[in-house]
């Protein structure tokens, strides 16, 4: 394998993802991404100098909205799948600041 | 009368005519399910008590005259990824196992205003994250044909629901093939059609540059009959295009005189079942054999169209499912301490691995020293995917392929080799990252007994020509019912 | 023998944009309201959701830009900044980061040592954030997603800036540019404008620049000040004792002058930006540029110009009315009215700027219509009222925008233009002040003082100042 994944790198992944792995977890992580990796670069054999990264397959361009208000008052909607709700707010742990 | 077994566009005809009420139908859909979703599991949700009420609404439409479209009162399973008001959608993840939207996906309204009646919610692969349908929180798929074998995925449940008569059609979604695919291993026929025709608005996203929602039914009649009611210019959806020609059912002609067909080699080669190989040539043979010109040619890249896929479908899938932390909807982890040990147990416990797997390679080909080697790479490589398919259809009208390598692996058997499962998509990856669309329709079975799918595949906005070749295509053989449907 | 250091600084400045609705959906943009009533599926993350941009957001990014001299993208794009946080619905932050709509910019402005250039690297569109409020009771905290999605620039300075006196400066100058613009009303205690301070400091002479931090919670110009102090201190003390400067995000808490880093393990500074799939390309046409730098309106600069010609006002008066859009605006609404420019200047130079400074207002909260000014200065004008009543009147007007007509009628308050009627009175209080009567007679002209004063108080202020002292003066012949 040409990719070696390093614990560092799965830990910092993870705090990245917001995932924990359980230490099983964590090795078949390390191997999964390190396969995925070595196939991955298979795309290094491709010479793509000159090339214009492609995110949008159309050209299309400009989709705007007007600037008028059109949604009334909506929070029943917004908080009927919430957790933990408070005070027609969304409760969660408290924030550090 | 064996209501189960008609298509879309039958069943619809009949109800029109008053043969059948819409409650009939409802009812026939129901049974089945009762019989065979023991052994298919093609739904996470059935709404039995939705249904009947919804069939009786729409039967008074159609009395009235309200309704006269060919898809009023015909019964149909969504993918569990299209959020419907007031109907659990859960995405096949446990993160969402009591999520019930606000909303409903501009796809389904669509479906809704012609009348079709939603018998529940198809199983998939946990965030349409897979290619067997196994990865759901909610217990695998198992495919009709034969239920020791996969039905494919990620729209597993859908085909699989079709299939078995559970419901009459069936949307999906495909960002890899997982429409196109789990049609071939089900024996029934599906389209993804080009990006941005059906509106995403209301869709729960994996791949947003990538997934579609597309018709999977009995045959390409129905298809194009249901591909045309779903698609709209939705201004909810930046993506939506906007397009004059959407009338798809009138490219059902048997007739593909004159019509260019290109098989692409790399297509052929390694890695191919030599049954599949046989089928697919010989379906090649009958449409040549209509008048169509067909012949081989090479498109290259098809190789490097997988790795350039999990690298930008990862990294999008990543930040797309991010918003699910616990906090405004769906699994929140029952003890925690702080922040972000809410978010860490929450998102650990919530999702499967298939998810982490993806979540974990999509945040890394993103962070920071990596972006361009890995993902800009991949749009590149993208963008030369895309100029080998321009210059294809430069000759061709369309490209003919398998829609997959094999038929339906058995269960269990693919998941311990991620890679080689994803190598189960060749075929039908690098059509999404070229945003063309592409259908597979059933062109016979294996020694097994496997269902076999054939795959055609058009320009931008050319549906109308896989459409033609696949209806001619279709002319030439009945539809098969799957043994368990037969029962 | 101590070393000689130069501050360097450069501001993240955040602006509110004056839409009616959020930068990617349909909910009003109105500050207050109950918690998550302006929200809907998409600025509240909901699965499936996915944003539309609103024109008018681009269309006030490319003012601003054109009003401080920047290029404009005409092919530009959104990214999405991921990061978790619960203001943040979706967990990623849609924002600018390759292709930002504006560009090398820059504005001119001017301080005790002269003019100066501070250069503008970039300004980009995003979506603000909910908000978070902490309950003490539960400890927990409340999200309020009515803020999220609001649109917002970021305007990027290069670090040009070397003091709290350029700084203050310069904001001041982004101020007016986009009050004047309509595109903010860029108000610092409602966060409709929030800065960022990146700061280090190097021995004066050196060609590099140190080690930065960036400070956030800079809620005034006051505190800015004060915070940008105490970290060019913090950081002097750091290199004085041979230690390093760390780059990081301080927090700024103005009661404790004193900045805290907000490092924590699983705050990975790594946002992992990529083009968002779910927005296209924004494509600027050379006439849609062209249709905005014309429709942009008068700028501080023209209007001080123009008001030095068109109006008989002092330099000074132009200059600190031009200092606020708000002052400018009711300035030339109320002169449109009543045609007496040096009356209205009046006004606000002397009664409208002695109330907000004891109220503790600045001029954007003024609150009172430009119509209710008008109907003042005419009744003044007229001589209904005396200058006395009509500031008493002015400060009912300041409060609570009344009618000064209305007012007046129902107050009782005319000027007493009956000449009878102060004869008898003034006879009066001849009669009554003998001794001061005698004093003006003896020549003790200051005298008549005293009488007119007694006079207005017995007519409740209301005489008409010009007949109490010629009538006085007749009867005293």
């Amino acid at each position: 394998m040409a990719n070696i994944i390093s614990d560092e790198t799965i830990e910092y992944v993870g705090i990245l993802a917001k995932l924990e792995l359980s230490k099983e977890e964590k090795e078949q992580a390390k191997k999964d991404m390190g396969s995925m990796l070595d196939y991955i670069d298979k795309l290094n054999e491709l010479d793509t100098s000159g090339v214009e990264p492609m995110s949008h397959v159309f050209p299309v361009n400009n989709v705007f909205r007007e600037d008028v208000v059109v949604n009334g008052d909506e929070h029943e909607k917004t908080l009927a799948n919430a957790p933990a709700k408070k005070a027609q707010s969304f409760k969660v742990p408290r924030t550090v600041e | 009368m064996d209501l189960t077994g008609l298509t879309a566009v039958e069943l619809g005809r009949k109800i029109q005519a008053k043969e059948v009420t819409v409650l009939d139908a409802v009812r026939a859909v129901l049974d089945q399910i009762k019989k065979s979703e023991e052994k298919v599991n093609a739904y996470v949700t059935v709404d039995e008590a939705g249904a009947l009420k919804r069939a009786e609404e729409v039967q008074k439409k159609i009395d009235a005259g309200e309704l006269k479209g060919p898809l009023a009162g015909v019964p149909a399973a969504i993918k569990d990824n299209m959020c419907t008001e007031g109907l659990l959608t859960t995405c096949s993840s446990k993160i969402l196992g009591n999520f019930v939207p606000t909303y409903t996906s501009e796809a389904v309204k669509n479906l809704e205003a012609a009348g079709a009646v939603i018998i529940g919610k198809a199983n998939m692969d946990e965030f349409a994250m897979g290619s067997t349908t196994e990865t759901s929180a909610y217990g695998e798929t198992k495919n009709p044909w034969n239920t020791e074998h996969v039905p494919g995925g990620s729209s597993g449940g859908s085909c699989a629901a079709v299939a078995a008569e559970e419901c009459i059609f069936a949307l999906g979604s495909d960002t890899g093939g997982s429409i196109r695919q789990p049609s071939s291993f089900c024996g029934v026929t599906g389209i993804k059609p080009t990006y941005g025709t059906v509106s995403r608005y209301g869709l729960i996203a994996y791949g947003s540059s990538l997934d579609q929602i597309g018709p999977v039914a009995k045959d390409v009649t129905d298809c194009a009959t249901i591909l045309e009611v779903i698609s709209s210019h939705d201004t909810k959806d930046s993506t939506s295009v906007k397009r004059e020609d959407l009338d798809f059912t009138s490219a059902l002609l048997d007739d593909v005189k004159g019509m260019k067909i290109g098989i692409p080699r790399d297509y052929l080669g390694e890695g191919l079942d030599p049954e599949v190989k046989d089928a697919v040539l010989k379906a090649a043979k009958v449409l040549e054999e209509k008048g169509a010109v067909v012949e081989e040619f090479d498109l290259s890249l098809a190789e490097y169209a997988i790795p350039a896929y999990y690298v930008i479908a990862s990294a999008e899938a990543s930040s797309n499912l991010a918003r699910f932390d616990g906090i405004k909807y769906g699994y929140r982890t029952e003890e925690y301490e702080g922040l972000h040990n809410m978010y860490k147990k929450t998102r650990s416990e919530g999702f499967g691995p298939e998810v982490k797997r993806r979540i974990m390679l999509g945040s890394f080909v993103l962070s920071s020293g990596y972006y361009d080697a890995y993902y800009l790479k991949a749009l590149r490589t993208k963008a030369l995917i895309k100029q080998a398919f321009d210059r294809a259809f430069e000759t061709y009208d369309v490209i003919l392929g398998p829609a997959a390598p094999t038929t339906a692996p058995k269960l269990g058997e693919s998941l311990a080799d991620p890679i080689k499962m994803y190598l189960g998509d060749i075929y039908t990856i690098s059509v999404n990252l070229a945003g063309l669309p592409g259908i597979s329709v059933p062109c016979g079975t294996d020694k097994k007994g496997l269902p076999i799918g054939l795959q055609l595949i058009g320009d931008c906005f050319q549906e109308k020509k896989i459409i033609r070749a696949a209806y001619s295509f279709e002319q030439s053989r009945s539809y098969q019912r799957c043994p368990l449907a037969e029962m | 023998m101590s070393k000689q250091y130069e501050t360097v600084i450069g501001l993240e400045v955040h602006v509110e944009l004056a839409t009616k609705t959020k930068i990617f959906c349909g909910c009003s943009t109105e500050f207050g309201g109950a918690p998550n009533t302006h929200t809907c599926p998409v600025c509240t993350g909901m699965p499936g959701s996915l944003p539309v941009l609103n024109k008018q957001v681009v269309e006030y990014a490319i003012a601003v830009g054109l009003a401080t001299n920047c290029q404009i993208t005409q092919y530009c794009k959104f990214d999405r900044k991921n990061y978790f946080y619960p203001d943040n619905p979706q967990n990623y932050q849609i924002s600018q980061l390759y292709l930002p709509i504006c560009r090398n910019g820059g504005v001119e402005i001017e301080t005790a040592a002269g003019k100066k250039t501070i250069g503008i690297h970039e300004i980009h569109m995003e979506e603000d954030a909910g908000k978070l409020i902490h309950d003490e009771w539960e400890n927990c905290s409340l999200v309020d997603y009515n803020r999220s999605g609001v649109p917002l620039i970021e305007i990027v300075s290069e670090p040009d800036m070397r003091s709290a006196e350029e700084v203050i400066a310069y904001l001041d100058k982004l101020r007016l540019i986009i009050q004047y613009l309509g595109a903010s009303d860029c108000k610092l205690q409602e966060g409709s404008m929030r800065a960022d301070v990146n700061l280090s400091v190097r021995e004066v002479g050196a060609a590099e620049f140190g080690t930065r931090t960036e400070m956030k919670n800079l809620n005034s110009f006051k505190a800015i000040a004060r915070a940008i102090e105490g970290e060019r201190a913090r950081q002097i003390e750091l290199i004085e004792e041979g230690k390093q400067v760390v780059q990081e995000t301080r927090r700024w808490d103005d009661n404790k002058e004193y900045s805290y880093a907000m490092r924590s393990k699983e705050d990975a500074q790594d946002y992992r930006y990529f083009p968002e799939p779910d927005l296209v390309p924004v494509v600027i046409s050379d006439e849609w540029l062209e249709r905005i730098r014309a429709n942009q309106p008068e700028l501080r600069t023209e209007k001080l110009e123009r008001y030095k010609k068109e109006y008989d006002i002092p330099d000074y008066d132009a200059e600190i009315i031009t200092g606020s859009k708000k002052m400018a605006d009711i300035f030339e609404a109320t002169t449109a009215i009543c045609g007496k420019p040096k009356k209205v200047s009046n006004w606000l130079m002397v009664e409208t700027m002695r109330l907000l400074k004891e109220n503790d207002m600045e001029p954007e909260q003024i609150a009172f219509s430009p119509e209710n000014l008008a109907k003042l200065i005419e009744l003044t004008e007229a001589g209904t009222v005396n200058s006395t009543v009509a500031k008493e009147v002015f400060e009912e007007v300041f409060k609570n925008n009344i009618d000064p007509n209305q007012y007046v009628e129902e107050k009782g308050l005319k000027t007493v233009n009956d000449e009878g009627a102060l004869r008898s009175t003034i006879e009066q209080i001849i009669k009554d002040n003998p001794q001061s009567v005698e004093d003006y007679r003896n020549g003790k002209k200051k005298a008549i003082g005293f009488l007119v004063g007694q006079t207005m108080k017995a007519m409740k202020g209301k005489a008409n100042p010009g007949m109490v002292n010629q009538i006085l003066q007749e009867l005293l012949q």
